[in-house]
């Protein structure tokens, strides 16, 4: 089937089965490899792009229940001023170690940030819940999201 | 605080923030096909037959008939098969590969892939294996290996003891749990097979596929790609998916990708090692510790693996941190038909200072006495031998560490204040880690060497070693651009290419700073000397320190070129509701030497920390039949950030003098001292002794109803 979205501002349309994953569909058809699969089940946040600006995992989504939606990825979102407190949050607070749930996490603190521009540490470690990562222990990707808060004040 | 200390931006950052960092899935070489690999159902049986569907045109089944050399994954024995030829040994054992360019069809194949058992009575845990009547895994007899080792004159001790304090304590499996799972893409041009993916150690993979495919190392290629975690399980069991995908890869003459799914993964791939391990204490008539027997039992699943390696760490380590004089040490790695144990930071390490630390803990109760000081009398000092008998050359700073982390957690006025308040408790563990090979084996087994190249004012580093997330790509640059007095930005460096990297042996055993940088800052010093020359290269190799010592046949000498120190306090409230266990706070100080970046030293201690959480009371992971029965990350629980409590670590200076800038080890350690501290927090909490981990809520509760 036909289905067309919004991803990263910019109309596209794939001819793919109804029953496929955003997953797949962003990964292997828009090559969006930023979009990581760690769990496959919704558990580990390693696949989260924004869907109408909500944080979801991709792992889970019909393809079909996008059509119509925006999309937005890593790919798109390192393009904006957010971005750029965010990275310099992650990089003076050393939350990036093997890196493969970055992806996830900025989209994560995007998607909190937008909601609560100033959230508490403990708000922070809610807002992440659903993100697994492996290598850190989090707590210097929670300082990285209350620092980028700083950084980017007024932008949320 | 030293110059080099001094945090830099990691030079992997910008690719990773950005999400352009190409890991293995994320790589498409041109014409690239997938593979999947047909497991064994059964924990062990005979194959009858084997009926493949008729396979479209395009694809592929690669089994061990398209090995060309020898069917054999070279680890430390040679019993593990690439692919299984008339028998199975455990659930997930690979017995063929379907490769081809769709993906639903190649599940469609292996659906209709028709296999014909005869089921062998399998050996499904250690006890299992101790009073096995079944026909043996290994060689005739129930284990891989089985040590021991002896200081003093234990049979004398004994006989003068008065008191005996004995205990015995499980632990259980764990899975590394990175997040990104086993993958690998390998490319043949006819000439040249190349293997690229996720990995800890590229030349293990290198001698892999020697050993397979019989071919000389010049068509041998193997690259590291950006990895996605590793913690040990990308250590020896990337060998595997690496072969598979070279053979597929020649048979196909496509290129062609091998991902794991998660479930596949943590069925599949090596966990650590389950134990049992009992300890005996035997005391004078002053309560003086005379004499300890120690026994090790690991569970080392179907084919031997490192089992042999991560027992000798284990019995090594079960000593502790404690200069008893007399000792009795016994270890043995059994094989089972479960999945194959293996490598995950520590080592054999984190079973064993369990094991040490809460012993010593309910020597203390016993004893009425405080627990840390009680450890404190028998910490070991710079002088005294090791339980190997090899001399600890170096200061010894353990009543520092001791002082710092009861200082920060106020242990011990919380101590005395939860003796009295219910469900409430705290604890303490001490504890080491061995930094590098066991023994000589950095220059016997592994003679690790490194190269720089010079090119006008630009370096260039050329190093096996891995970036598997603990920021090598940053450390090294540090060591020598620091050593070469020169801008970082003219040195360079890249993920690993067997190709023009040395053998600098492999990212694991808390060795990477301490051996390989060390080599590489000699290196350096011998470039400095020669600065004024355009354009050179210069190859080191490692030379073993003239004052250690070690014979392997008797483990006697230096087990360990150096050592890491810590101490960790864990308080905990339990939930009188649930019986979960609330972490209130752990506090950590190491001896690690002299940090070479700070804010990558706080995030390997962190980290390491949260794992250690983990695998003290949430990763439950048990074999069942011999099938994993948590193999989701829905039933295989990782910390997640609501689990996290204020952690507080330091760090004591106390310089290594082999390590460079005074550098050790410090990869593993802080895994490593977790779970003692935080069982001797909840025993505290709830009265009853811990003899297990993970601490589920049903095993306090058992405990608080008594
Ligand atoms: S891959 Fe989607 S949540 Fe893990
Ligand atoms: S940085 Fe490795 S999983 Fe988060």
């Amino acid at each position: 089937m036909k289905i067309d979205f919004v991803l990263n501002e910019e109309k596209v349309s794939v001819e793919v089965e109804h029953s496929n994953r955003l997953l797949d569909v962003l990964r292997d058809d828009l090559h969006q490899i930023s979009v990581k699969e760690g769990c496959g089940e919704g558990e580990c946040g390693s696949c989260s792009v924004l869907m109408n600006g909500k944080l979801v995992n991709s792992c889970l989504i019909a393809i079909a229940s996008v059509d119509g939606c925006h999309i937005l990825t890593l790919e798109g979102y390192r393009k904006t001023k957010r971005f750029e407190a965010i990275r310099k949050g992650f990089e003076v607070s050393g939350s990036v170690q093997c890196g493969f749930c970055t992806p996830g996490f900025v989209l994560a603190a995007e998607a909190l940030l937008s909601e609560n521009p100033d959230p508490s540490a403990l708000e922070v470690m809610k807002g992440i819940e659903g993100n697994l990562c492996r290598c850190t222990g989090y707590q210097m990707i929670v300082a990285g999201i209350l620092e980028a808060k700083e950084i980017g004040k007024g932008l949320w | 605080m030293s110059k080099i200390s001094e945090s830099i931006k990691r030079y992997d950052f910008e690719d990773k923030i950005q999400g352009k960092a190409i890991y293995t899935p994320d790589f498409h070489p041109e014409g690239m096909i997938f593979a999947k690999t047909f497991r064994s159902k059964v924990s062990r049986a005979k194959i009858l037959s084997l009926q493949l569907p008729p396979l479209p045109k395009g694809y592929f089944i690669v089994d061990h008939h398209d090995i060309p050399a020898k069917n054999i994954v070279p680890v430390v024995f040679e019993d593990q098969p690439v692919f299984a030829v008339d028998e199975v040994n455990y659930i997930g054992e690979p017995i063929l590969l379907v490769v081809g360019p769709e993906k639903r069809v190649i599940l469609e194949i292996m659906n209709n892939i028709s296999i014909e058992y005869q089921i062998i009575q399998p050996i499904l845990s250690i006890e299992e294996a101790e009073t096995c009547s079944a026909p043996f895994i290994f060689n005739n007899k129930p284990y891989f290996v089985d040590y021991e080792y002896h200081k003093g004159n234990f049979d004398d001790s004994v006989r003068r003891a008065k008191r005996v304090i004995s205990d015995e304590f499980k632990t259980g499996y764990q899975e590394q749990a990175y997040l990104e799972t086993q993958s690998m893409v390998a490319t043949y041009d006819g000439h040249t097979v190349c293997v690229q993916g996720s990995m800890q150690c590229p030349y293990y993979i290198v001698e892999a596929l020697k050993v397979a495919l019989g071919w000389n190392e010049s068509r041998i290629r193997v690259i590291q790609m950006p990895t996605g975690g590793a913690f040990g399980g990308k250590e020896e069991f990337p060998s595997i998916p690496g072969v598979h995908a070279a053979l597929a890869a020649i048979k196909s003459k496509r290129p062609v990708k091998l991902v794991y799914d998660r479930q596949e993964d943590i069925q599949c791939s090596s966990k650590r090692h389950p134990s049992i391990i009992s300890i005996k204490s035997y005391l004078d008539e002053n309560d003086e510790i005379i004499a300890r027997d120690i026994d090790v039992k690991l569970d080392g699943g179907a084919y031997a693996g490192l089992s042999s390696v991560v027992l000798q760490r284990s019995i090594f380590a079960a000593a502790g941190c404690y200069n008893i004089e007399n000792l009795f040490v016994r270890g043995t790695a059994y094989a089972t038909n479960n999945v194959v144990s293996g490598a995950f930071r520590g080592f054999g390490g984190p079973q064993a200072f369990y094991a040490i630390e809460m012993h010593m803990e309910n020597i203390a109760k016993q004893l009425k006495k405080d627990p840390i000081e009680l450890r404190r009398k028998y910490f070991v000092k710079q002088g005294d031998t090791s339980s190997t008998q090899g001399t600890f050359h170096d200061p010894i700073v353990l009543d520092l560490i001791a002082n710092e982390v009861i200082a920060m957690s106020d242990f011990k006025s919380k101590r005395l204040r939860f003796e009295s308040e219910k469900l409430k408790g705290i604890g303490c563990s001490i504890f080491y880690h061995g930094c590098g090979f066991t023994g000589a084996g950095e220059a016997e087994l592994i003679k690790p060497s490194v190269r720089i190249k010079k090119e006008k004012s630009e370096i260039e580093i050329f190093i096996s070693s891995t970036e598997i997330g603990q920021g090598v790509l940053t450390t090294m640059r540090k060591i020598v651009s620091s050593t070469l007095e020169i801008p970082i930005d003219h040195v360079h460096h890249n993920y690993p290419d067997s190709r023009d990297c040395p053998d600098s042996g492999p990212t694991v055993a808390s060795r990477t700073v301490l051996i390989v940088g060390r080599l590489l800052q000699d290196c350096a010093i011998e470039m400095k000397k020669r600065w004024n020359e355009e354009s050179f290269e210069i190859i080191q190799s490692y030379v073993y320190p003239s004052h250690l010592r070690w014979d392997n046949q008797i483990f006697k000498g230096n087990a360990y070129p150096d050592y890491s120190w810590g101490a960790n306090v864990v308080e905990v409230e339990i939930n009188a509701d649930t019986y979960e266990i609330d972490v209130k706070g752990i506090w950590a100080v190491y001896d690690i030497g002299i940090p070479i970046d700070d804010k990558i030293v706080k995030g390997q201690i962190e980290g390491g920390i949260v794992q250690g959480l983990g695998y003290a009371m949430m990763e439950v992971l048990e074999s069942k039949k011999g099938k994993l029965s948590q193999d989701t990350f829905t039933t295989y629980i990782i910390p997640s950030s609501l689990d996290i409590p204020p952690i507080y670590s330091k760090l004591v200076k106390n310089p290594s003098t082999i390590g460079p800038f005074g550098a050790r080890g410090l990869g593993e350690i802080p895994l490593v001292g977790v779970a003692p501290a935080l069982a001797c927090a909840v025993q505290q909490a709830i009265g009853t002794n811990i003899t297990k981990i993970p601490i589920t809520p049903e095993d306090i509760m058992k405990g608080v109803q008594l």
